[in-house]
């Protein structure tokens, strides 16, 4: 493709595409570091893993001011347009997916103080499912790639299969033993922000796709076969 | 010049007011406009945008008839308004272009006063009567929305207004001629961004009644005021679409590059 005329417009749009990729990044790391806190019972590694979370929200903070700067000084069209509307909305996912990163330490902080109830395998795979499409969607977004959105979309039944599966699960073991009731509430709250992240990253591929097809896809029962 | 019935222009289409087929027009060699062909819909407003030299002026000029005296043009192709081939040797180039009016980029008042540069035009086709004449000269300023500044210095000489009224005053005489077509190349180029703005608010309360084909260097007046947008390029019609599809999703990589600012 054509370069812009105006090489500083140029430099800020490849910057916005940076810094939508640095969010990405922190927040992909934040959901690898909250879990291992989870798995390995690391008080230390939650605590610092909650206090990162300023890094993401300041990233979001600047590139709404970068998009909103885009947008007021040069009138972008086309493609231009639907990267920064896609970037201002990526990161709205982007910064909740780090809130629930936040959540998820949060939960692995009280759960260090309780014996475990169960060997977590089914939550690092579900953790290791959200992250994936997150990180498929952001590589939609650098590459421009919608059928790799497409496929993010369409990942996100298996996540919400797991959640339903581990909800069963849980309520088994709380209606078995009332003791583990407390732990159990908590493992089945990190079950759900890891469902809610698979909703986010299927949120930033819908956009993914709206930017390179010009299309939304957004609030359909199913994600459509072809684009 | 090809002659085409009216009949079959009608059968092509019932909506567009004026119907261009394989458009072709040369100077000496040069080939300004490359068989374009492109529907313009009754009163509703289509822009023509693309680099300088891309042909949207020759385009414009060529819906009545303002390309004729040229040296060395040759014109092919048709142009049908209402159904009627313009380059029909039965067709008078003077009422053409009562019917389709022109604004220009530089606003070309007449050294007159502002009342007989409204009324020159309905005076040369034959209007004498004093009131009807002030008819006319007041309704076309209304349109035109620079009655309330000018109607209690009706007498005064048109070239004492500033710049866009001046604008306005060329819009309200080439409306007191009662056109179908508004024809306006850059119409606001020279003006400041709130004559600007009124030229661009004129344009929205004109498609009401008026079938408006604009040139634009601007972009964002394109953007503004016009219902469709077609880009030219080197004397072709590259695209022509909704003026929203064109700058949010336009379907050719060429209108991608010049909405988005990739010039060459």
């Amino acid at each position: 493709m054509r370069l812009h005329t105006d090489r500083t417009y140029e430099l800020q749009l490849e910057k916005l595409r940076a810094s939508v990729l640095e969010m990405g990044g922190l927040v992909e790391d934040q959901i690898a570091q909250a879990m291992r806190a989870l798995t390995t019972r690391d008080r230390e590694l939650a605590r610092a893993t909650i206090a990162r979370d300023h890094m993401v929200n300041r990233l979001d903070v600047e590139i709404d001011d970068l998009a909103i700067k885009l947008l007021a000084l040069h009138q972008p069209a086309a493609r231009d347009l639907r990267l920064i509307t896609t970037a201002l909305k990526v990161t709205t996912d982007l910064e909740r997916i780090g809130d629930l990163a936040e959540h998820i330490a949060e939960r692995a902080q009280e759960l260090t103080v309780e014996l475990p109830i169960k060997p977590s395998i089914d939550l690092p795979r579900m953790a290791e499912l959200a992250r994936g499409m997150l990180h498929r969607s952001l590589d939609a977004f650098v590459r421009e790639d919608e059928k790799l959105a497409l496929s993010v979309c369409e990942a996100d039944d298996t996540i919400d299969q797991l959640h339903e599966q581990l909800f069963r699960e849980l309520v088994s073991f709380m209606a078995d033993d009332p003791r583990t009731v407390s732990r159990a509430m908590r493992l089945l709250f990190v079950s759900k922000y890891l469902e809610r992240v698979g909703d986010h990253a299927t949120n930033i591929a819908e956009m993914v796709i709206f930017m390179v097809k010009g299309r939304s896809i957004r609030h359909l029962d199913r994600p459509p076969r072809d684009l | 010049m090809e002659m085409a019935s009216s009949s079959l222009a009608t059968a092509e289409s019932t909506s567009a007011k004026i119907l261009v087929r394989e458009l072709t027009v040369r100077y000496g060699g040069t080939v300004a406009l490359d068989h374009v062909s492109l529907d313009i819909g009754e009163r509703r407003v289509t822009a023509l945008i693309g680099p300088s030299g891309c042909g949207k002026s020759t385009f414009l000029r060529c819906l009545n008839r303002m390309n004729d005296h040229i040296r060395g043009v040759r014109i092919e192709g048709r142009v049908l308004i209402d159904g009627v081939s313009i380059y029909d040797p039965a067709v008078d180039p003077v009422e053409l272009r009562r019917r389709v009016g022109m604004v220009f980029q530089k606003s070309n008042p007449f050294p007159k006063s502002i009342f007989d540069n409204v009324a020159f035009g309905p005076r040369v086709h034959g209007v004498r009567d004093r009131v009807e004449l002030r008819g006319i000269v007041e309704r076309s300023l209304q349109q035109a929305a620079l009655w309330d500044e000018v109607k209690d210095r009706l007498d005064r000489s048109a070239l004492d207004l500033s710049g866009g009224q001046q604008q306005r005053l060329c819009i309200a005489r080439a409306l007191a001629v009662e056109p179908d077509v508004l024809l306006m190349d850059e119409p606001a180029s020279a003006l400041d961004p709130i004559a600007t703005a009124k030229i661009e608010e004129l344009i929205h309360e004109l498609k009401t009644q008026y079938t408006i084909v604009i040139v634009t260097h601007n972009m964002q007046q394109a953007a503004r005021v016009s219902d469709e947008t077609a880009y030219f390029y080197l004397g072709r019609l590259v695209e022509v679409g909704p003026t929203e599809q064109i700058f949010t999703n336009p379907g050719r990589q060429e209108t991608e590059d010049y909405v988005t600012g990739r010039f060459g």
